[in-house]
């Protein structure tokens, strides 16, 4: 390898790079934008769940009940209706995710101590919300039938059992603790990995390769010449978002910061080894795109644990999300920044990633080498 | 004004796209090999998960009410813990979800009829994961504890109201509450947006890289007839992968079309135009195909996954993030695309979402439109 011809080539990739007055905007804007909307939106925490009230009884005892609903915080009551046929509709129209129906007598068997029954109706087509929505529910309703067996016995303590939560890592289990260091992987496999492959696969597609193949220039220094702006790029990123994390999300990082640096460019090097494979089997950019989106971008994406759960899925995909660079890298960052663990946890991922990283990079680099001679 | 001539233009690209078979292929299977592994990999239910129970007491009341979890059917797997310490190496592993400490006085006070004070510790870095798990052991306990109050009651000569209030949830659309019914709709709206701008954001970047669109500009075909003519084949394209995807999507995960044909197709139709407009107009913005693909990836995948409804709840958002929802054309047609397939819901149910979409198609053809017209001169 010469010194001399790759900082030459640099040169030239950089001089491309700058070139291009909208590529870097978007390099190192969109990752920013896209990590903040995120941080805001990416949450499963539920808290206005809008209701429709039918109370068909009007009595003291159904206004305290649907009272609770509103003071809990996690329902607003949007339509109070008399008309029970009316529920439907607000239903089938998007207007309110549940309807509350209480019946006739329902006052007046409390009062007589009988079971006093209520009647929910949710809107299953978001099952996720639906299921959070009826454990509050579920949750209001048990304190309210508490507060009457207290009532009933005159105030004496009745031996219930109460819970204490601690949540370890994330106290207010805000689900943006647990996307935003997972950003972090996303937009580095995005921007490396696409990147990479579009530089060359231009080259190809308007033929200054080949320009490039009749130089002097080894294909290694030529394989170099074109990851390193990438790695630079990719490594700008990673400060840009873990900096918004710290700071704006204040998303602390527990771990050790050289670790996970070293951990991250372990990672680059399986994401640039498949920029690199992808320029290999592409002659168009088109083919490029495609192939990096449909076949890398998405799978890794849903099958990497990024925002689904690894252990509900098939056993057999399961065991292909051992294959997912981004599987065991998302592991490290959660790890690493959310419970502070070192290497004696992560040695494992690490590993793997660093296999893989060789693995990839190696076969691509040698793909790459013969297809130029 | 003479009348829009597109055909010539149309057979141009459709000949582009059939000589590419790749490319079509691609286009054509994707969408159905997409819905298939991400149906099965979709899935928020948590049920397989481990939890540990530490009983400080270990008394028989004590173990009978640890012996509840360990016959749950919500977990796969729950540890018997002897010392504490051990927690700590559990949760950091990610062995164990929940760990349930029972104080040592909890068979005392439940003996005595008073309140006890179960610890539960939950590892809360998967927040949608510890939130659930914390219903289920809530539930458990709960029943539990009504149980114990009934005992109480009973002893002391008291009538048994255990259950004061009869709750009887009623679960439409989706009874079983599974995750595959809500998820595929929205998949159906990710895929085809991805697919369409994809399959588009390059079209005329690509002439401008490799130099043809100086044909295009010597050509008498006007900026609009342009932008229909590539529009045409790709949205042929995506309406087959559509069928397929539903297909798919009744055979693997029976979800079943409950409402109007006529009206899935219609807006389905609606959505894929609009779509095509932004690939198009990313497409004569971009100056290179790279930025092309940039543009494309963050103007699509993050904001559809994210802040369209498809994953993560939009009434949940801070107000500003709702707002820039009402920007994502996918929040409509999911909001359509359930109505008509999971609730078998008419017209008047999302009329107004349909008009949105409109709104969208024409201005994304028509802003592509002028950028073409732009391009050109």
């Amino acid at each position: 390898m010469n010194l001399q011809r790759i900082i030459a080539l640099l040169k030239k990739e950089f001089g491309q790079l700058f070139k291009d007055k909208k590529l870097l905007p978007i390099v190192f804007v969109a990752p920013v934008v896209q990590l903040i909307l995120l941080g805001y939106a990416a949450s499963f925490d539920i808290k206005n769940i809008s209701l429709a009230l039918c109370d068909l009884d009007k009595t003291k005892e159904s206004r305290e009940l649907a009272e609770k609903f509103v003071t809990s915080g996690y329902f607003t009551i949007e339509y109070a209706t008399d008309d029970y046929g009316t529920i439907a509709s607000y239903l089938d129209n998007n207007k309110v995710n549940m309807a509350l129906v209480i019946p006739h007598r329902f006052g007046d068997q409390i009062l007589r101590r009988e079971p006093a029954s209520i009647q929910v109706l949710v809107d299953g087509s978001e099952g996720n919300t639906a299921a959070l929505s009826m454990s509050y529910f579920n949750q209001i309703v048990g304190q309210y039938s508490n507060k009457i067996i207290t009532d009933i016995v005159g105030g004496r303590p009745v031996g219930g059992i109460t819970t204490e939560v601690r949540a370890w890592y994330n106290p207010e289990l805000r689900s943006r603790n647990y996307m935003v260091p997972a950003m972090l992987a996303l937009i580095l496999l995005i921007t490396t990995m696409n990147l990479t492959a579009m530089a060359i696969v231009r080259e190809k597609e308007i033929g200054t390769l080949e320009q490039l193949m009749v130089t002097p220039i080894h294909p290694w220094e030529l394989i170099l010449g074109k990851l390193v702006p990438f790695i630079i790029i990719g490594a700008i990123d990673v400060v840009v978002v873990l900096l918004v994390m710290v700071f704006w999300f204040d998303i602390p990082i527990l771990g050790s910061i050289p670790l996970l640096i070293g951990l991250t460019g372990f990672f680059l090097l399986t994401t640039m080894g498949l920029g690199l494979f992808v320029s290999t089997i592409s002659h168009t950019q088109q083919q490029a795109m495609m192939v990096s989106q449909f076949f890398i971008l998405q799978p890794m994406m849903y099958i990497s644990g990024f925002s689904l759960p690894i252990e509900n899925m098939p056993p057999f995909l399961q065991g292909v999300s051992w294959l997912v660079p981004m599987r065991h890298f998302l592991f490290i960052v959660r790890s690493l920044i959310l419970k502070g663990v070192g290497i004696t946890d992560l040695w494992l991922q690490g590993s793997i990633l660093l296999l893989m990283g060789i693995v990839v990079l190696a076969a691509s680099i040698l793909r790459f080498r013969k297809k130029l001679d | 004004m003479q009348a829009l001539n597109i055909m010539p233009i149309v057979r141009k690209e459709f000949r582009q796209i059939r000589r590419d078979r790749r490319a079509l292929g691609v286009l054509l299977l994707i969408p159905s090999m997409m819905l298939i592994m991400f149906g099965y990999a979709l899935n928020f239910d948590v049920k397989h998960s481990n939890v540990a129970v530490y009983d400080e007491d270990n008394s028989k009341t004590s173990r009978e009410f640890a012996q509840l979890f360990f016959t749950s059917e919500y977990f796969d797997y729950a540890h018997r813990l002897t010392d504490l310490k051990t927690v700590n190496e559990l949760v950091d592993g990610e062995n164990v979800r929940a760990v349930i400490v029972i104080p040592s006085d909890f068979s005392h006070n439940i003996a005595e009829g008073k309140d006890v004070a179960v610890q539960i510790i939950v590892d809360g870095t998967n927040s949608n994961a510890a939130t659930t798990v914390l219903g289920y052991v809530g539930a458990i306990i709960q029943q539990y504890s009504l149980k114990v109050m009934a005992t109480t009651f009973y002893r002391r000569g008291q009538q048994q109201v255990v259950r004061p209030i009869d709750l009887r949830p009623r679960i439409w659309y989706n009874p079983e509450l599974r995750s595959a019914k809500f998820l595929v709709p929205g998949l159906i709206a990710f895929i085809l947006m991805l697919t369409a701008v994809v399959s588009t954001s390059l079209a005329v970047v690509r002439e401008w890289e490799t130099g043809t669109v100086e044909q295009i500009i010597v050509s008498p075909a006007k900026p609009v007839e342009l932008i229909l003519g590539k529009t045409v084949p790709y949205t042929i394209i995506a309406l087959i992968a559509t069928v397929t995807i539903l297909v798919a999507g009744y055979v693997l995960f029976d979800v079943q079309i409950k409402g109007s044909f006529l009206l899935l197709f219609v807006v389905t139709l609606v959505f894929l135009i609009g779509s095509l407009g932004l690939g198009l107009l990313i497409s004569t913005i971009a100056g290179t195909q790279q930025v092309a693909f940039m543009i494309a990836v963050i103007a699509t995948m993050l904001p559809t996954f994210i802040l369209s409804g498809f994953v993560f709840p939009i009434r949940n958002m801070p107000p500003i993030i709702q707002a820039i929802t009402y920007l994502i054309p996918a929040r409509y047609f999911l909001v359509a695309l359930r109505s008509i397939i999971l609730k078998g819901a008419g017209l008047s149910a999302f009329w107004d979402q349909l008009l949105y979409l409109v709104a969208f198609a024409l201005l994304t053809l028509g802003a592509s439109s002028a950028r073409m017209r732009k391009l050109l001169h």
